[in-house]
């Protein structure tokens, strides 16, 4: 199996002095059975950093992205090979307990999900699955107002969470990720069904959540990604040897970087509109 | 200044755009759609006509004496069947206790667990056969299992048959719903750290529960109709039974016994027991559409 020859120089990244790592991700390839999905990945997260992904349909995002908290083994065939470690322990070990990952790694879908359950029911599931002991209404208080929703809903949290609008679901499914107070937050597409304003209300919150949090964000709005991203990573994707797409990390720097200066054509081609 | 209309172009026919113009193919159009109007109407007859003979028989006799008397011996005028109603409820109460847990717990192994394997491929295909097994080997089973073990004929023997009819229809519907719930909401369940069971438990089977009733309301109409399978095992009983270990009365195996009988009066009995069977199949129906209306996705 052959590296591609001009994703090498770059996708180690090195670039981050300035930040301890909180995922190391080391020559990581994805397989959906014997379909390679993402080929030969290294990247690391810094911590409370954003980190956007970006790049075409299909390279390969969404699925690395699920890699860091273990949720593509919830799809059949699905594979990794290579090394992602967060701090330091391999989590694709066999000793290694999925459903503790997704504790400490939250993640936030594409298209708003909550419980069909109340809205406070919505938070204190999470909490609850996961042993929280302490005061539950202040817990559910605290989430909301991270998430700011508080003041919409504070008057109806017995209320189904689905009764709420599209952009109010997506902050209702951001504070019962932070509700059970990871250290990752996985983001994907988080916006790609809200409306402008809501999607702004998103991007403020993704700045006020990375006080407290690391964010990994897939998005497929490059302005997005300028907006809330301090690194960007951009993915495409190639015709491999059997003519099977695969995926593949271009470049991972500065999002300012990425975006005025980008070292790979494909990147500059990619952020400035013109595709190939 | 020109007057707009005056711009205003056309190659339309007088009457091209009119309904009433007949054309082949409006003509075609219109016989076929009276054609599936007549096979709608021949569908409904039969559930028409049984409805119009059982209140046509059914309601001269029908009395609140029906729901608080014994059956009349033969030649006495009067009587009710309180016992058969009792025994119809309490059979069917019987088969949806065996059924149910087991029912349901079985689609939750097949579709949050076993996700395709082998094992539910299996169970998925027994399920189909035992949905196809005639009511009357139904029966046999119970009367097998459980009335020669126990050496009477009984509810409990009348509610396991049930409860073999039952399971086929409980796993199907409850498989259904499950299948409904949007893999976003399992997802999400795991994605906070979750267990399955957690998941299952907590977030998949409440939100699927309008179906799981649905279906438990369509087994237990399906059930409440059942007679073969009642004939030998909960048998009949003229008085009211003293438990659950003695033969019971049931709706449907009075109506079969009671319609043919010679005496004037219980066929009369046996009418208005027909009309008190579709009334609780009709009304159970008419909850379990109820229910599917309650579905959260």
């Amino acid at each position: 199996m052959t590296t591609n020859p001009s994703t090498q120089p770059n996708a180690r990244s090195s670039m981050l002095p300035e930040s301890d790592v909180v995922i190391q991700t080391e020559n990581v390839s994805i397989y959906y059975g014997s379909f390679q999905a993402v080929r030969n990945v290294f990247l690391d997260i810094p911590k409370n950093r954003v980190v956007a992904f970006i790049g075409p349909s299909g390279c390969g995002k969404s699925t690395l992205l699920r890699c860091y908290n273990r949720l593509n083994d919830l799809i059949p065939g699905a594979r990794v090979e290579g090394k992602i470690t967060y701090q330091g322990v391999d989590l694709y070990d066999p000793k290694v307990d999925p459903v503790e990952v997704r504790r400490r790694v939250g993640m936030v879908f594409q298209k708003a999900n909550p419980f069909p359950k109340s809205i406070y029911e919505n938070i204190a599931f999470g909490a609850r699955v996961n042993g929280y002991k302490g005061d539950m209404d202040e817990l559910v208080e605290r989430s909301l107002r991270g998430s700011a929703l508080w003041d919409e809903v504070k008057d109806k949290l017995k209320q189904s969470g689905l009764s709420l609008s599209g952009g109010q679901q997506q902050r209702l499914c951001i504070a019962r990720a932070i509700a059970i107070e990871p250290e990752v937050i996985l983001m994907d597409e988080p916006c790609s069904a809200l409306d402008p304003i809501s999607t702004l209300r998103v991007e403020d919150l993704i700045h006020e959540l990375k006080q407290q949090f690391t964010i990994i964000i897939v998005t497929h709005n490059m302005q997005q990604a300028s907006r809330v991203a301090d690194y960007t990573a951009f993915f495409n994707a190639e015709a491999g040897d059997g003519g099977s797409r695969f995926g593949y990390l271009v470049e991972y720097d500065r999002t300012e970087n990425i975006f005025n200066s980008p070292k790979q054509q494909s990147t500059q081609d990619y952020v400035s509109g013109r595709f190939g | 200044m020109t007057n707009p209309s005056d711009r205003v172009i056309s190659d339309i026919a007088p009457g091209e755009f009119d309904t009433g113009v007949s054309s082949g193919r409006k003509v075609f159009g219109n016989v076929m759609t009276g054609l599936v109007f007549a096979c709608v109407a021949i569908a409904i007859l039969p559930l028409a006509s049984i409805i119009f003979m059982v209140i046509a028989n059914g309601l001269g006799r029908f009395s609140p004496a029906v729901f608080t008397e014994l059956p009349p011996p033969p030649l006495v005028e009067g009587g009710g069947f309180r016992n058969a109603i009792v025994g119809t409820l309490l059979t069917c109460l019987i088969g949806a206790l065996i059924s149910v847990p087991f029912g349901v717990l079985t689609a939750v192994y097949n579709v949050e667990f076993g996700r395709g394997n082998k094992l539910s491929q299996f169970v998925h295909f027994c399920t189909n056969v035992l949905s196809g097994v005639p009511s009357i080997i139904a029966g046999l089973f119970a009367y097998g299992v459980v009335v020669l073990t126990l050496g009477t004929f009984s509810a409990i023997a009348g509610g396991v048959a049930l409860a073999v009819l039952m399971a086929p229809i409980v796993i199907r519907t409850a498989e259904e719903g499950l299948k409904s719930i949007p893999r976003d909401v399992r997802q999400a369940a795991v994605g906070i750290g979750a267990t399955n069971f957690q998941s299952v438990f907590s977030i998949i089977l409440p939100a699927a529960l309008p179906f799981i009733a649905t279906g438990v309301t369509l087994a237990l109409a399906r059930a409440a109709g059942e007679t073969a399978p009642l004939l030998f095992t909960a048998l009949f009983n003229q008085y009211d039974a003293k438990g659950l270990r003695e033969p019971i009365a049931t709706l449907s195996v009075l109506i079969y016994n009671y319609a043919i009988s010679p005496y004037k009066n219980q066929q009369e009995l046996a009418w208005v027991a027909a009309l008190i069977v579709v009334l609780l199949i009709l009304a159970v129906s008419i909850l379990a559409r109820a229910l599917t209306s309650r579905k959260v996705y």
